[in-house]
């Protein structure tokens, strides 16, 4: 079953042409995906490595029923492209672009209250459902379908917990990079409510990092309303006050968003939290 | 990015917002010159550095004459300034924001920054001015009126107004800190800021409302709308490594340990400083290389390793998804035969065409080590750098 995206997505391309466009765009086709087309304003009409182009999403809508979008525009450009798929009532919208400035999210985000698409990042790798179908960078030979869902806001730490549990047998069901900005669409609390639902799904892996408090609010939620084992994991334990790690979100502030306050918050939601990265896979398969 | 008082004011004033008259100095003439500019008078002299708690490290005095202003300067500049904010080494201070002085009725507090949990801007103010929020917000919460301010129509003079009758000002008053409020939002919003603080914002004796300190942080995926803000960036306020890593685009941030890290992503950097501190060792840095780390990356990520003269040992963790394990192992070989690495390096790698890479490490007559996991890696270059 999993979640978000499977076989039947149509999925399309905005900014299909450039380099990272096409290049995901060949491997989401490859991995199984219905890859139905992109979008590239002024190149509509034209076919790009045998995807049809469009010079707007709500052209792309119309003429290929698509029903995802992925976002791989140059950052000055990139929250309009999701309010334009927004507007042209895309489900499912993926942005990876990382670099957006916040006011911009800010105001994408604002224009999305009230319309019926969900936002996955931005500046995040993407989603992919084992055996199905993919959006985004996630390389898809080191899934296998299996039992566990990810989510998590850093792309190659997600691909760590996906490789462990592929070694081990249990497989993964969908892992949902949610991004590592500090505001984005999808929260920690958004997946895991999908996660519940999903039949599929038998446990699931958590991985945050230092900045914010989502963590926590993730924590608070899980202790109400989730059911399922989780293992959790908090990049950052020696990350520096003050300095912000790579991700535009990844900073302590004020003494706030420390990786000890998030590990002992999901520690007292029943969350196994485990020290070390190399140990996510095992501490899943000793909870299933 | 960070800016110092002086530039965060001269900014805040061009939109509107009150500021003591001041200018800044490099030397104590200058500084002489400017209080005596300025009327003579009483004079406040400000050490510029980027960080707060300047007050009590000594680096603000207020004194009662431009020839007392220009002895201060002379003993504050060159001095090594140590607050809360900036580690036991302290910054040295190089310049000083000269102003005249002010009298004081009031102090408040008055911040703004985006909301995480919200995903919009809030506007924060408190009575307690000159306090740390931090602190107040520990101490009392309640005593910090908020308000969310929509994206789409700005702050909205109720708002304004809600926080300055909330915080007990006087009719004749309330107007002009809504103004200020309202100047302080048009500032953030022109200048793509993350946050402004004005700690504190201050009621003179004759009723003006001014900002008497003043703190903006600029978004860094906005500066390519701001080119004129490259100005602004003080040099001698960054690492001189961080500085070069940032030339070559890599991510870098210098700690104090003696195991060099480089990685791709940044939640595995940081997941490798981690896993190196439960190994019993300190990582001597962050470095995120990127998704696509290419030959030239590798080779930049390698002399600023060795610029640091504390790191002992070097681990190489990487997860190559889109990156080939084949094309990093070519990368790290080249790199190391150019530069001489003359630390032990240890690599961990997994992913696309693993076992290809690792051959090409044992083949080339390189001493590398491998190791299998991540948790296997740490605990070698631990022993490594002992």
């Amino acid at each position: 079953m999993a979640v978000l995206i499977d076989k039947s997505t149509r999925l399309i391309v905005q900014g299909l042409t450039g380099r990272e466009g096409t290049f995901h765009a060949k491997a989401a086709a490859a991995y199984g995906t219905q890859v139905v087309g992109g979008v590239t304003p002024g190149k509509g009409g034209t076919t790009h490595e045998e995807f049809p182009v469009y010079n707007t999403v709500a052209d792309a809508v119309q003429h290929t029923g698509a029903n995802a979008s992925v976002i791989f525009v140059p950052p000055p450009f990139a929250a309009d492209a999701i309010m334009e798929a927004a507007d042209a009532e895309i489900a499912l919208i993926v942005c990876i672009t990382e670099g957006i400035p916040v006011l911009d999210t800010m105001k994408a985000l604002a224009f999305m209250k009230g319309r019926r698409s969900r936002l996955i990042g931005p500046n995040c790798p993407g989603l992919i459902t084992a055996g199905q179908a993919k959006a985004g960078i996630i390389p898809g030979h080191i899934c296998t379908e299996g039992r566990v869902g990810i989510v998590s806001k850093s792309g190659t730490l997600t691909y760590e917990a996906i490789h462990q549990l592929t070694k081990l047998g249990l497989g993964q069901s969908t892992c949902i990079g949610i991004g590592g900005d500090p505001l984005i669409g999808t929260s920690f609390i958004d997946a895991l409510e999908l996660f519940a639902g999903d039949a599929q799904t038998e446990a699931v892996v958590m991985i945050g990092e230092i900045g914010g408090s989502a963590e926590q609010e993730a924590a608070a939620w899980i202790q109400a309303h989730f059911a399922k084992p989780v293992v959790g994991f908090i990049a950052g334990q020696t990350a520096p006050p003050g300095r912000r790690m790579g991700h535009a979100g990844a900073i302590i502030s004020g003494g706030k968003g420390t990786a000890d306050e998030k590990m002992a918050a999901l520690a007292a939601a029943g969350v196994t939290v485990v020290k070390s990265p190399a140990d996510i896979g095992a501490a899943i398969a000793s909870r299933l | 990015m960070k800016i110092h008082e002086y530039q965060a004011k001269a900014i805040l004033a061009r939109h509107g917002v009150p500021v003591p008259r001041g200018e800044v100095a490099f030397s104590a003439e200058e500084a002489g010159a400017i209080a005596r500019r300025l009327g003579g008078g009483v004079t406040v002299v400000k050490a510029q550095i980027h960080a707060g708690g300047r007050g009590k490290g000594g680096g603000v005095k207020v004194v009662k004459d431009a020839t007392i202003a220009e002895e201060t300067a002379r003993q504050m500049l060159g001095m090594t300034l140590v607050t809360h904010q900036t580690g036991p080494d302290g910054r040295k201070v190089e310049r000083l924001l000269i102003e005249e002085g002010v009298k004081i009725a009031r102090e408040l507090y008055l911040g703004l920054l985006v909301d995480r949990a919200a995903g919009c801007p809030i506007l924060m103010a408190s009575s307690d001015g000159g306090m740390d929020i931090e602190e107040v917000a520990e101490r009392d919460p309640d005593a910090i009126r908020r308000v969310a301010v929509s994206p789409i129509t700005g702050l909205a003079g109720f708002q304004a107004r809600q926080i300055a009758f909330g915080l007990g000002l006087a009719p004749a008053q309330v107007g002009k800190a809504v103004k200020v409020m309202q100047a302080i939002y048009d500032t953030f919003v022109a200048t793509d800021a993350s946050m402004i603080e004005i700690n504190p914002l201050i009621v003179t004796e004759s009723g003006d409302i001014i900002a008497l300190d003043a703190k903006v942080t600029f978004d860094d995926n906005a500066l390519y709308r701001h080119p004129e803000f490259r100005d602004l960036r003080d040099l001698a306020e960054e690492d001189p490594l961080e500085i070069e890593a940032s030339k070559f685009s890599l991510n870098y941030i210098r700690l104090d340990g003696t195991i060099g890290c480089m990685v791709n992503g940044a939640g595995l950097a940081m997941a490798t400083m981690d896993i190196i501190k439960l190994a019993g060792g300190a990582p001597a840095n962050f470095l995120d290389v990127g998704g696509g780390a290419t030959a030239e990356q590798i080779r930049n990520a390698f002399k600023i390793l060795m610029s640091d003269h504390n790191v002992k040992a070097v681990f190489i963790n990487i997860f190559g998804g889109i990156l080939r394990c084949d094309v990093l192992a070519e990368g790290v070989i080249a790199a190391v035969k150019e530069l001489g690495v003359p630390v032990p390096i240890v690599i961990r790698m997994e992913g696309t065409n693993v076992e290809q890479g690792k051959a090409m490490l044992r083949e080339s007559g390189l001493n590398f080590t491998t190791a299998d996991t991540m948790g296997d890696g740490a605990d070698r270059v631990v022993a490594l750098a002992r």
